[in-house]
């Protein structure tokens, strides 16, 4: 790998942009691959397959061997709401690998002795995803029962494409949410996406238990990306 | 917490081989790039070395790092990319193996 390449691909890895290193084992020659590129030939295949997969591994294509190195963003959950099942939520998400910050414009909510250890912003999401914008790489999980709070991270994840968009509430009031997001302009394409009731459906009770259900259940998206229809074999 | 931009943060050994690479240091960067059986760090991972054998990260559990390096170094000095394989069914396995029992290729390359 030349210099070059090093600094492009630490500069997508900087930013939290998918890429993939791709060696020629024979004389070591590597360039930069982002989602969407085509290099043509055999290859392609192979390449679209790990940015879906994410796993790293030797190929061999056109009569050559190669090395596909994968460097995905890391997972990043933003929560909307400091609420109960955010407190439960957050320690969840840091035994399982990901990323998690917690945005309440309600200071009441959003303390640091609720939150202990946990990234948090005591502001509107409007101001803190100006800063922070989400990416296909994050979840947004909205649980405030807020339509104030609630709706505008919405419709900017729907529109951000992140891998997870869940809201708490009933079906009765995602029916009205549906209503709201649809008059923000967000498509029914858009809306099928947002997983509500949140979480999966194990029948959880208490707060600590929905936290659970909506970990693995961003668990699944995340594992499943690009992979409609795809079994549990994760 | 910020959100990592590198998985490893500050100590992500590809941020160390531009760091030292762009302070005039001659790098080789290693890359685990097959593994069979139980294997301490998975396909991808990287050490990076320098000309002196300093080196940063892991490609095991730190099993097989001394061997990688005295190989790096050589790769420094021709500039010709090899490819190592490490495993306990070697019979230098005691010096070189993974006591984990797995097997693992690395490959080592110089940077620039």
């Amino acid at each position: 790998m030349d210099l070059k390449s090093l600094r492009e691909l630490n500069a997508a890895r900087a930013a939290r942009r998918a890429a993939i290193l791709l060696t020629k084992i024979s004389d070591g020659s590597a360039r930069v691959i982002r989602e969407g590129d085509e290099v043509g030939g055999e290859l392609d295949a192979a390449i679209a397959k790990a940015f879906r997969s994410g796993a790293s591994g030797s190929v061999e294509a056109d009569g050559k061997s190669w090395f596909l190195n994968v460097h995905l963003p890391p997972p990043r959950i933003v929560v909307i709401g400091a609420v109960h099942i955010s407190q439960a939520l957050a320690p969840m998400a840091r035994i399982a690998g990901y990323d998690l910050e917690v945005i309440d414009p309600r200071t009441a909510f959003a303390t640091s002795e609720r939150f202990e250890g946990v990234s948090l912003h005591a502001d509107w999401p409007e101001t803190v995803l100006k800063e922070r914008p989400l990416d296909a790489y994050c979840a947004l999980v909205a649980v405030t029962h807020d339509p104030k709070i609630d709706d505008f991270p919405l419709k900017a994840a729907l529109d951000a494409g992140c891998f997870y968009v869940g809201a708490l509430g009933s079906r009765k009031t995602h029916a009205k949410r549906v209503e709201r997001l649809t008059a923000l302009g967000a498509s029914e394409a858009q809306i099928a996406r947002i997983a509500a009731p949140i979480g999966l459906d194990i029948g959880a009770a208490s707060p600590a238990e929905i936290a659970v259900a909506v970990m693995a259940q961003i668990i699944g998206a995340f594992r499943s990306r690009g992979l409609a229809g795809r079994g549990g074999d994760a | 917490m910020e959100a990592a931009s590198s998985p490893d943060g500050p100590l992500d050994p590809l941020d160390v081989a531009e760091r030292w690479k762009a302070s005039g240091r001659d790098v080789a960067l290693a890359t685990v790039v097959e593994t069979w059986g139980s294997a301490p760090r998975p396909v991808g991972s990287h050490l990076v070395i320098d000309a002196d054998g300093n080196f940063h990260g892991s490609v095991s559990g730190g099993c097989v790092e001394g061997a990688v390096v005295a190989e790096a170094v050589d790769v420094i000095g021709s500039g010709a990319p090899k490819m190592l394989e490490f495993g306990v069914a070697d019979e230098t396995a005691w010096r070189v193996g993974l006591s984990c029992g797995g097997r693992i290729k690395v490959y080592v390359e110089r940077l620039g």
